[in-house]
Protein backbone atom coordinates (compact mmCIF):
# COMPACT_ATOMS: atom_id res chain seq x y z
CA UNK A 1 0.00 0.00 0.00
CA UNK A 2 1.25 3.20 -0.70
CA UNK A 3 0.46 5.51 2.17
CA UNK A 4 2.35 3.00 4.03
CA UNK A 5 5.58 2.69 1.92
CA UNK A 6 5.52 6.43 2.16
CA UNK A 7 4.64 6.60 5.95
CA UNK A 8 8.28 4.55 6.45
CA UNK A 9 10.34 7.05 3.99
CA UNK A 10 8.50 10.29 5.71
CA UNK A 11 10.24 8.33 8.66
CA UNK A 12 13.86 7.84 7.40
CA UNK A 13 13.85 11.00 5.89
CA UNK A 14 11.45 13.47 6.83
CA UNK A 15 13.66 14.49 10.47
CA UNK A 16 10.33 15.08 11.97
CA UNK A 17 10.22 16.60 15.57
CA UNK A 18 7.37 13.69 16.45
CA UNK A 19 7.43 9.94 15.50
CA UNK A 20 5.89 9.23 12.35
CA UNK A 21 3.64 6.76 13.76
CA UNK A 22 1.84 9.20 15.64
CA UNK A 23 0.57 11.09 12.91
CA UNK A 24 -2.30 10.09 11.19
CA UNK A 25 -1.86 10.01 7.17
CA UNK A 26 -3.49 13.47 6.69
CA UNK A 27 -1.26 14.85 9.54
CA UNK A 28 0.34 18.33 8.86
CA UNK A 29 3.65 17.27 8.07
CA UNK A 30 5.46 20.73 8.62
CA UNK A 31 3.76 21.25 11.56
CA UNK A 32 5.24 17.42 12.66
CA UNK A 33 8.61 19.72 12.35
CA UNK A 34 9.23 18.81 8.71
CA UNK A 35 11.41 21.70 7.53
CA UNK A 36 12.15 22.48 3.65
CA UNK A 37 15.76 20.75 3.75
CA UNK A 38 14.52 17.78 4.70
CA UNK A 39 11.65 18.25 1.83
CA UNK A 40 14.69 17.64 -0.27
CA UNK A 41 15.69 14.10 1.04
CA UNK A 42 12.43 12.79 1.08
CA UNK A 43 11.47 14.00 -2.60
CA UNK A 44 14.74 12.57 -3.82
CA UNK A 45 14.10 8.89 -1.18
CA UNK A 46 10.79 8.83 -2.76
CA UNK A 47 11.39 9.57 -6.30
CA UNK A 48 14.00 6.64 -6.42
CA UNK A 49 11.85 4.20 -4.37
CA UNK A 50 8.60 4.78 -6.67
CA UNK A 51 11.04 5.23 -9.88
CA UNK A 52 8.62 8.69 -10.49
CA UNK A 53 10.20 11.84 -11.40
CA UNK A 54 7.58 15.13 -9.51
CA UNK A 55 6.76 17.40 -11.70
CA UNK A 56 7.42 21.03 -11.10
CA UNK A 57 3.72 21.92 -10.43
CA UNK A 58 4.21 19.32 -7.84
CA UNK A 59 7.11 20.29 -6.33
CA UNK A 60 4.91 22.25 -3.88
CA UNK A 61 3.93 22.28 0.08
CA UNK A 62 0.86 21.31 -0.71
CA UNK A 63 2.30 17.62 -2.15
CA UNK A 64 4.26 17.62 0.67
CA UNK A 65 1.96 17.89 3.02
CA UNK A 66 1.28 14.68 4.52
CA UNK A 67 1.37 11.40 4.32
CA UNK A 68 -2.16 11.01 2.41
CA UNK A 69 -0.58 14.13 -0.10
CA UNK A 70 2.59 12.37 -0.92
CA UNK A 71 0.87 9.15 -1.59
CA UNK A 72 -1.54 10.55 -3.86
CA UNK A 73 0.78 12.15 -5.88
CA UNK A 74 3.02 8.96 -6.08
CA UNK A 75 0.10 7.21 -7.43
CA UNK A 76 -0.79 9.97 -9.68
CA UNK A 77 2.25 9.83 -10.63
CA UNK A 78 2.86 5.60 -11.17
CA UNK A 79 -0.46 5.46 -12.80
CA UNK A 80 -1.19 3.28 -10.33
CA UNK A 81 -4.53 5.26 -9.06
CA UNK A 82 -6.94 2.83 -7.99
CA UNK A 83 -9.63 2.19 -10.63
CA UNK A 84 -12.41 1.49 -7.91
CA UNK B 1 22.79 46.91 -33.14
CA UNK B 2 20.85 44.07 -32.95
CA UNK B 3 21.30 41.01 -29.91
CA UNK B 4 21.22 40.35 -26.55
CA UNK B 5 20.35 43.40 -24.66
CA UNK B 6 22.01 42.27 -21.53
CA UNK B 7 25.51 42.72 -23.52
CA UNK B 8 24.25 45.80 -25.17
CA UNK B 9 23.56 47.53 -21.96
CA UNK B 10 27.40 45.98 -20.34
CA UNK B 11 28.73 47.15 -23.59
CA UNK B 12 27.73 51.02 -23.20
CA UNK B 13 28.74 50.92 -19.31
CA UNK B 14 32.51 49.63 -20.47
CA UNK B 15 32.51 52.45 -23.06
CA UNK B 16 31.65 54.68 -20.73
CA UNK B 17 34.44 53.25 -18.29
CA UNK B 18 31.73 53.14 -15.59
CA UNK B 19 32.92 49.36 -15.76
CA UNK B 20 36.34 47.94 -16.45
CA UNK B 21 36.09 44.51 -17.71
CA UNK B 22 38.59 42.04 -16.29
CA UNK B 23 38.20 38.97 -18.53
CA UNK B 24 36.12 36.67 -16.69
CA UNK B 25 32.30 37.36 -16.65
CA UNK B 26 30.66 39.30 -13.69
CA UNK B 27 33.74 40.31 -12.22
CA UNK B 28 34.52 44.07 -13.04
CA UNK B 29 36.63 46.90 -11.92
CA UNK B 30 34.99 50.31 -10.98
CA UNK B 31 35.22 53.23 -13.03
CA UNK B 32 35.07 56.62 -10.40
CA UNK B 33 31.82 57.85 -11.55
CA UNK B 34 30.35 54.17 -10.92
CA UNK B 35 32.04 54.05 -7.54
CA UNK B 36 30.84 57.83 -6.65
CA UNK B 37 27.21 56.53 -7.14
CA UNK B 38 27.92 53.40 -4.74
CA UNK B 39 29.15 55.75 -1.97
CA UNK B 40 26.37 58.50 -2.46
CA UNK B 41 23.99 55.76 -1.64
CA UNK B 42 25.79 53.61 0.46
CA UNK B 43 25.84 57.13 2.74
CA UNK B 44 21.78 57.77 1.88
CA UNK B 45 21.20 53.95 3.22
CA UNK B 46 23.30 54.65 6.54
CA UNK B 47 21.15 58.39 7.08
CA UNK B 48 17.82 56.07 6.15
CA UNK B 49 18.57 54.02 9.18
CA UNK B 50 20.27 56.28 11.76
CA UNK B 51 17.35 56.48 13.55
CA UNK B 52 17.56 53.48 14.77
CA UNK B 53 21.22 53.94 16.06
CA UNK B 54 22.49 50.72 14.79
CA UNK B 55 25.73 48.97 15.87
CA UNK B 56 27.95 49.64 12.87
CA UNK B 57 30.36 46.39 11.96
CA UNK B 58 32.27 45.56 9.03
CA UNK B 59 33.69 42.27 8.17
CA UNK B 60 36.05 41.02 5.63
CA UNK B 61 33.97 39.06 2.32
CA UNK B 62 35.05 36.08 4.03
CA UNK B 63 33.20 33.93 6.04
CA UNK B 64 35.85 31.43 8.41
CA UNK B 65 35.37 27.24 6.70
CA UNK B 66 34.01 26.30 10.18
CA UNK B 67 31.13 28.67 10.30
CA UNK B 68 30.51 28.30 6.86
CA UNK B 69 29.63 24.29 7.60
CA UNK B 70 27.12 25.27 10.34
CA UNK B 71 24.97 27.12 7.84
CA UNK B 72 22.86 24.82 5.24
CA UNK B 73 24.26 27.33 2.31
CA UNK B 74 25.51 24.06 0.48
CA UNK B 75 22.36 22.80 0.75
CA UNK B 76 20.88 25.48 -0.84
CA UNK B 77 23.25 26.80 -2.94
CA UNK B 78 26.46 24.95 -3.76
CA UNK B 79 26.92 26.01 -6.97
CA UNK B 80 27.04 29.30 -5.98
CA UNK B 81 30.29 28.99 -3.01
CA UNK B 82 33.36 30.27 -3.42
CA UNK B 83 35.73 28.09 -1.77
CA UNK B 84 39.15 29.67 -0.88
CA UNK B 85 42.46 27.38 -1.30
CA UNK B 86 45.94 27.49 -0.96
CA UNK B 87 49.56 25.62 -1.64
CA UNK B 88 50.76 24.16 1.37
CA UNK B 89 53.28 21.82 -0.08
CA UNK B 90 57.48 21.30 0.13
CA UNK B 91 59.78 22.66 -2.67
CA UNK B 92 59.07 19.59 -4.15
CA UNK B 93 55.51 20.23 -4.57
CA UNK B 94 55.85 23.52 -5.60
CA UNK B 95 58.52 22.43 -8.41
CA UNK B 96 55.06 19.90 -9.57
CA UNK B 97 52.85 22.81 -9.19
CA UNK B 98 54.96 25.36 -11.22
CA UNK B 99 55.49 22.59 -13.62
CA UNK B 100 51.97 21.97 -14.04
CA UNK B 101 51.40 25.50 -14.75
CA UNK B 102 54.44 25.80 -17.37
CA UNK B 103 53.16 22.84 -18.66
CA UNK B 104 49.16 24.93 -19.20
CA UNK B 105 47.56 22.08 -17.17
CA UNK B 106 45.58 22.18 -14.18
CA UNK B 107 47.50 23.44 -11.44
CA UNK B 108 44.47 23.94 -8.98
CA UNK B 109 44.13 20.35 -8.50
CA UNK B 110 45.13 19.17 -5.25
CA UNK B 111 45.24 22.36 -3.64
CA UNK B 112 44.34 21.86 -0.44
CA UNK B 113 40.93 24.10 1.31
CA UNK B 114 42.02 26.96 3.97
CA UNK B 115 39.51 28.12 6.54
CA UNK B 116 37.81 30.73 4.82
CA UNK B 117 35.35 30.85 2.53
CA UNK B 118 33.85 34.31 0.29
CA UNK B 119 30.97 35.34 1.83
CA UNK B 120 27.65 34.86 0.06
CA UNK B 121 25.84 37.48 1.82
CA UNK B 122 26.85 40.44 4.48
CA UNK B 123 25.26 39.00 7.54
CA UNK B 124 26.40 35.98 7.52
CA UNK B 125 29.80 36.49 9.09
CA UNK B 126 27.55 38.39 11.61
CA UNK B 127 25.42 35.70 13.00
CA UNK B 128 28.23 33.54 14.50
CA UNK B 129 29.48 36.27 16.65
CA UNK B 130 26.05 36.85 17.85
CA UNK B 131 26.03 33.38 20.11
CA UNK B 132 24.44 33.96 23.46
CA UNK B 133 21.65 35.84 25.15
CA UNK B 134 20.32 39.16 23.45
CA UNK B 135 19.39 42.17 25.45
CA UNK B 136 15.66 42.66 25.59
CA UNK B 137 15.83 45.14 23.32
CA UNK B 138 17.21 42.85 20.77
CA UNK B 139 19.93 44.16 18.28
CA UNK B 140 20.36 45.89 15.02
CA UNK B 141 24.02 46.12 12.67
CA UNK B 142 24.29 48.17 10.08
CA UNK B 143 26.80 45.98 7.92
CA UNK B 144 28.52 46.60 4.67
CA UNK B 145 30.23 43.96 1.91
CA UNK B 146 31.60 42.81 -0.88
CA UNK B 147 29.74 39.29 -1.27
CA UNK B 148 30.78 36.50 -3.81
CA UNK B 149 28.06 33.95 -5.84
CA UNK B 150 29.73 32.29 -8.87
CA UNK B 151 27.39 32.87 -11.52
CA UNK B 152 29.06 34.09 -14.61
CA UNK B 153 26.72 36.27 -16.80
CA UNK B 154 26.56 38.58 -19.28
CA UNK B 155 23.76 40.38 -17.26
CA UNK B 156 25.54 43.41 -15.51
CA UNK B 157 23.70 43.54 -13.12
CA UNK B 158 24.66 39.67 -11.91
CA UNK B 159 28.05 40.21 -10.44
CA UNK B 160 29.84 37.73 -9.35
CA UNK B 161 31.71 39.94 -6.68
CA UNK B 162 29.28 42.86 -5.46
CA UNK B 163 28.61 45.09 -2.04
CA UNK B 164 25.59 44.32 -0.30
CA UNK B 165 24.65 47.00 2.45
CA UNK B 166 22.40 45.89 5.57
CA UNK B 167 20.57 46.46 8.46
CA UNK B 168 20.03 43.34 10.29
CA UNK B 169 17.71 42.70 13.24
CA UNK B 170 18.29 40.24 16.20
CA UNK B 171 15.31 39.68 18.53
CA UNK B 172 11.55 38.54 19.19
CA UNK B 173 9.55 37.28 16.20
CA UNK B 174 7.85 40.45 16.63
CA UNK B 175 10.85 42.80 16.70
CA UNK B 176 12.43 41.21 13.38
CA UNK B 177 9.10 40.93 11.82
CA UNK B 178 8.79 44.95 12.77
CA UNK B 179 11.92 45.23 10.98
CA UNK B 180 11.61 43.65 7.54
CA UNK B 181 8.17 45.24 6.92
CA UNK B 182 9.42 48.86 8.35
CA UNK B 183 12.72 48.24 5.41
CA UNK B 184 10.46 47.26 3.05
CA UNK B 185 8.52 50.58 3.17
CA UNK B 186 11.49 52.44 4.02
CA UNK B 187 13.48 50.73 0.96
CA UNK B 188 10.43 51.69 -1.24
CA UNK B 189 10.48 55.29 -0.04
CA UNK B 190 14.16 55.67 -0.62
CA UNK B 191 14.44 54.36 -4.09
CA UNK B 192 11.27 56.56 -5.18
CA UNK B 193 12.91 59.20 -4.13
CA UNK B 194 15.92 58.38 -6.31
CA UNK B 195 13.40 58.52 -9.70
CA UNK B 196 13.27 54.73 -9.72
CA UNK B 197 10.23 53.03 -11.08
CA UNK B 198 10.50 50.11 -8.21
CA UNK B 199 7.72 47.49 -6.98
CA UNK B 200 7.69 45.26 -3.99
CA UNK B 201 6.88 41.67 -5.17
CA UNK B 202 6.86 38.40 -3.32
CA UNK B 203 10.03 36.32 -4.09
CA UNK B 204 12.46 33.19 -3.31
CA UNK B 205 15.75 32.14 -3.51
CA UNK B 206 17.74 30.97 -6.15
CA UNK B 207 17.43 27.32 -4.51
CA UNK B 208 19.59 24.56 -6.23
CA UNK B 209 18.23 21.72 -8.33
CA UNK B 210 14.43 20.29 -7.95
CA UNK B 211 14.58 20.18 -4.59
CA UNK B 212 15.14 23.90 -4.90
CA UNK B 213 11.81 24.29 -6.23
CA UNK B 214 10.41 22.84 -3.11
CA UNK B 215 12.07 25.20 -0.86
CA UNK B 216 11.25 28.05 -3.07
CA UNK B 217 7.56 27.56 -3.43
CA UNK B 218 7.84 27.56 0.67
CA UNK B 219 8.97 30.20 1.02
CA UNK B 220 7.29 32.27 -1.03
CA UNK B 221 3.98 30.47 0.36
CA UNK B 222 5.61 31.67 3.98
CA UNK B 223 6.21 34.85 2.11
CA UNK B 224 9.51 35.42 3.86
CA UNK B 225 10.92 37.14 1.07
CA UNK B 226 10.18 40.37 -0.46
CA UNK B 227 12.84 41.70 -3.11
CA UNK B 228 12.38 45.64 -4.76
CA UNK B 229 12.53 45.31 -8.28
CA UNK B 230 13.39 47.78 -11.05
CA UNK B 231 13.31 47.42 -14.62
CA UNK B 232 17.38 47.96 -15.53
CA UNK B 233 17.52 46.27 -18.93
CA UNK B 234 14.31 45.08 -18.83
CA UNK B 235 10.86 45.90 -18.34
CA UNK B 236 9.15 42.43 -18.55
CA UNK B 237 11.83 40.68 -15.92
CA UNK B 238 12.87 43.48 -13.68
CA UNK B 239 15.87 43.30 -11.62
CA UNK B 240 15.85 43.38 -7.61
CA UNK B 241 17.76 45.71 -6.48
CA UNK B 242 17.45 45.51 -2.93
CA UNK B 243 15.41 42.82 -0.62
CA UNK B 244 14.37 41.94 3.40
CA UNK B 245 13.82 38.87 4.33
CA UNK B 246 12.58 37.44 7.58
CA UNK B 247 14.75 34.36 8.46
CA UNK B 248 12.05 33.12 11.86
CA UNK B 249 14.74 31.21 13.76
CA UNK B 250 16.67 29.77 11.03
CA UNK B 251 19.95 31.61 12.22
CA UNK B 252 19.21 31.61 15.64
CA UNK B 253 19.02 28.15 15.96
CA UNK B 254 22.09 27.43 13.85
CA UNK B 255 23.97 29.42 15.51
CA UNK B 256 22.27 29.37 19.59
CA UNK B 257 20.91 33.28 19.62
CA UNK B 258 18.70 33.46 21.97
CA UNK B 259 16.42 36.06 23.42
CA UNK B 260 16.40 37.37 26.66
CA UNK B 261 13.56 34.54 27.59
CA UNK B 262 15.74 31.81 26.27
CA UNK B 263 14.06 31.40 23.16
CA UNK B 264 15.91 30.91 19.59
CA UNK B 265 15.88 34.70 17.99
CA UNK B 266 14.65 35.31 15.23
CA UNK B 267 16.17 37.78 12.50
CA UNK B 268 15.30 39.56 9.62
CA UNK B 269 17.12 41.75 7.20
CA UNK B 270 17.21 44.10 4.58
CA UNK B 271 19.73 44.41 1.87
CA UNK B 272 20.79 46.64 -0.83
CA UNK B 273 22.41 45.76 -3.78
CA UNK B 274 24.73 48.87 -4.24
CA UNK B 275 25.92 47.81 -7.89
CA UNK B 276 22.67 46.91 -8.95
CA UNK B 277 20.92 50.17 -7.62
CA UNK B 278 23.66 52.46 -9.60
CA UNK B 279 23.38 50.48 -12.27
CA UNK B 280 19.27 51.36 -12.36
CA UNK B 281 20.22 55.04 -11.55
CA UNK B 282 23.00 55.38 -14.53
CA UNK B 283 19.99 53.58 -16.91
CA UNK B 284 17.09 55.57 -15.74
CA UNK B 285 18.82 59.03 -15.61
CA UNK B 286 21.69 58.56 -18.13
CA UNK B 287 25.38 58.24 -18.00
CA UNK B 288 26.18 61.60 -16.55
CA UNK B 289 25.56 61.90 -12.83
CA UNK B 290 25.23 65.92 -13.29
CA UNK B 291 22.42 65.81 -15.60
CA UNK B 292 20.08 63.71 -13.39
CA UNK B 293 17.39 65.51 -12.14
CA UNK B 294 18.25 67.68 -9.05
CA UNK B 295 16.34 66.49 -6.68
CA UNK B 296 17.54 62.99 -6.91
CA UNK B 297 21.02 64.75 -7.03
CA UNK B 298 19.80 66.45 -3.70
CA UNK B 299 18.68 63.24 -1.93
CA UNK B 300 21.75 61.29 -2.98
CA UNK B 301 24.29 64.48 -2.40
CA UNK B 302 25.99 64.97 -5.75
Amino acid sequence: MTAQKVREIVSQHGRLSVPVAQLPDEGDLYGAGLTSLATVGLMLALEEEFDVEFPDNMLSRKTFGSIASLASAVEELSGRRASV
Amino acid sequence: MSGDPYQTYLAELIDARLLIPSGVRGVYGRGGAFEEIIERFDAYVTRAGADRQPERIRFPPLLTRANYSRTDHMETFPNLMGSVHSFTGDDRAHLGLMNRKAAGEDWSEGLPATEVMLTPAACYPLYPTATGTLPAEGRTVDLQSYVFRHEPSDDPARMQIFRMHEYVRLGTPEQALEHRNEWLRRADEMLKAVGLDVKTVVANDPFFGRGGRVMAATQREQELKFELVVPIVSAEKPTAVASSNYHMEHFGHIFEIRTADGAFAHTACVGFGLERIALALFRTHGFNSLRWPSDVRNTLGI
